[in-house]
């Protein structure tokens, strides 16, 4: 690794002032997982990590069943799944942060990571956008808030401007009759990256039978992780059944506009989208009727 | 930059090491402390060979910058061992053979511990599940999965 220059923040404002005066030349160090594995291979060049574990905003967890819950953006993946309240609020998200990496790297990476990140395939990022939860970024001049679908932009890109932050994602509290399910294709069973994924979110109505609210996002079928509105719209106020769901997920294989790689093909990724999508929706259907 | 002293307390002994903020902690604990125990694998989170306990949590000391561990407790691969005898997780890897070339065994003790720690009685699901960030090329994890069985079961004898 090239040399570079490490400051811990202990305020917003420290964090702040650190990013704005250094530009694109820093880049905030959470867990490390990602970036330090970039500055060893050469793929990114920066000057300065800043390192944002010690500001309380950052490292602060809050959850409550009015408020929903605050997750500071440096928060590692294993909070979430080791807090029970949180973990039985949000299985959808419990689905996505038990899959990044192996217990080493869901010791140290955070959400937020994962989310600044901005993998097309990034596991953590669809769950996110399903829950409707909503950015806080911190900038030299105050804070802004994002709607998480419209937070990534392209691979590694994000509506952050220079010199902003991730400070916390706030997911909505839940709702009865809600839930949510993450879930992708690798060919191994563990420890890799998405050939595909589907984030399903659903609400139905009191007798379980009806879809109120449907959101759905994929991931690596697209240059960012892909919400599919069309589903919802096509959901929203329907009975349940194998057909809707069916067609919910033929919606998902033609939003989706993936690249052929290593990894997989586009024939085979828009054919993903559509099963997982059908398997995601069926799961969070599950829950959502307890 | 300016090397800076961190403090580290190693298996319980507090450390004062002098480090450049790239430097990892794997390679502080290898190369400033001389404390090769922990093994560099693929130096990219993936392998696991370099698993160490960062205050109290299973982490890649690869991925671990130095500067990121002053005032943190670390244990390594050369801290599971007493003057008593070797720790039940290492027993259990000799007596079942569980190694061949050896590079991943460090690596596979501390996880196991962790592991062992927090399921004292794992399934099968369990124990695949959760070393699944610790690689080896050499056994097959026939008689890993041996191992942390026969280890679990002494370590529940013991308790």
């Amino acid at each position: 690794m090239k040399e570079i220059d490490y400051a811990s923040a202990a305020t917003l404002s420290e964090a702040a002032s650190l990013l704005s005066k250094a530009g694109d030349r820093a880049r905030v160090l959470a867990g490390g997982t990602d970036i330090i594995v970039q500055l060893r291979e050469h793929r990114r060049d920066i000057d300065l990590l800043v390192d944002v574990k010690n500001v309380p905003e950052l490292s602060a967890m809050t959850y409550s069943a009015t408020d929903g819950l605050t997750l500071g953006a440096a928060v590692p993946c294993y909070r979430i799944y080791e807090t029970p309240a949180v973990a039985a609020a949000y299985p959808g998200l419990v689905d996505a942060v038990s899959m990044i990496g192996s217990a080493q790297i869901q010791g140290r990476a955070s959400l937020g990571g994962n989310i600044c990140n901005a993998s097309p395939a990034a596991d953590g990022i669809p769950p996110v956008i399903v829950y409707g939860a909503t950015l806080k970024v911190q900038g030299p001049n105050g804070s802004r808030e994002i709607a998480a679908a419209d937070f990534c932009v392209s691979p590694g890109r994000t509506a952050m401007r220079t010199g902003e932050f991730l400070v916390s994602i706030h997911f909505p509290p839940p709702k009865p009759r809600a839930s949510a399910h993450y879930l992708r294709f690798i060919p191994r069973n563990e420890m890799d990256i998405a050939v595909a994924g589907s984030g399903a979110y659903v609400e139905l109505d009191a007798g379980g039978q009806t879809f109120k609210t449907v959101r759905v996002a994929l991931a690596a079928v697209a240059p960012r992780p892909l919400p599919v509105p069309e589903i919802g719209e096509f959901l929203a106020g329907k009975t349940v059944s194998d057909e809707v769901i069916r067609r919910a997920g033929e919606l998902a294989s033609q939003a989706a506009t993936p690249i052929s790689d290593m990894r997989g093909t586009t024939e085979q990724r828009k054919h993903l989208a559509g099963v997982l999508t059908r398997r995601a929706l069926n799961g969070a259907i599950e829950r959502a009727r307890g | 930059m300016a090397k800076q002293i961190v403090q580290i307390t190693v298996n319980g002994e507090p450390t004062d090491v002098l480090v450049e903020p790239r430097d990892s902690l794997l390679e502080t604990l290898r190369e400033n402390l001389e404390m090769t125990g922990t093994k560099e694998g693929c130096n990219n989170g993936n392998c696991g060979a370099c698993s160490v306990m960062f205050d109290g949590r299973l982490v890649n000391s690869c991925l671990v910058l130095a500067v990121e561990a002053d005032g943190k407790e670390v244990t390594t691969v050369e801290g599971l061992a007493t003057s008593e005898g070797l720790h039940p997780v290492q027993q259990a890897f000799l007596d079942k053979a569980a190694f061949q070339c050896g590079v991943c065994t460090p690596g596979f003790l501390i996880a196991t511990k962790a592991l062992l720690e927090k399921h004292p009685n794992p399934s099968e699901h369990d124990v695949r599940y959760y070393l699944s960030g610790n690689l080896c090329r050499c056994t097959g994890y026939h008689k890993i999965l041996e191992a942390v069985n026969a280890a679990a079961e002494s370590m529940r004898e013991g308790a």
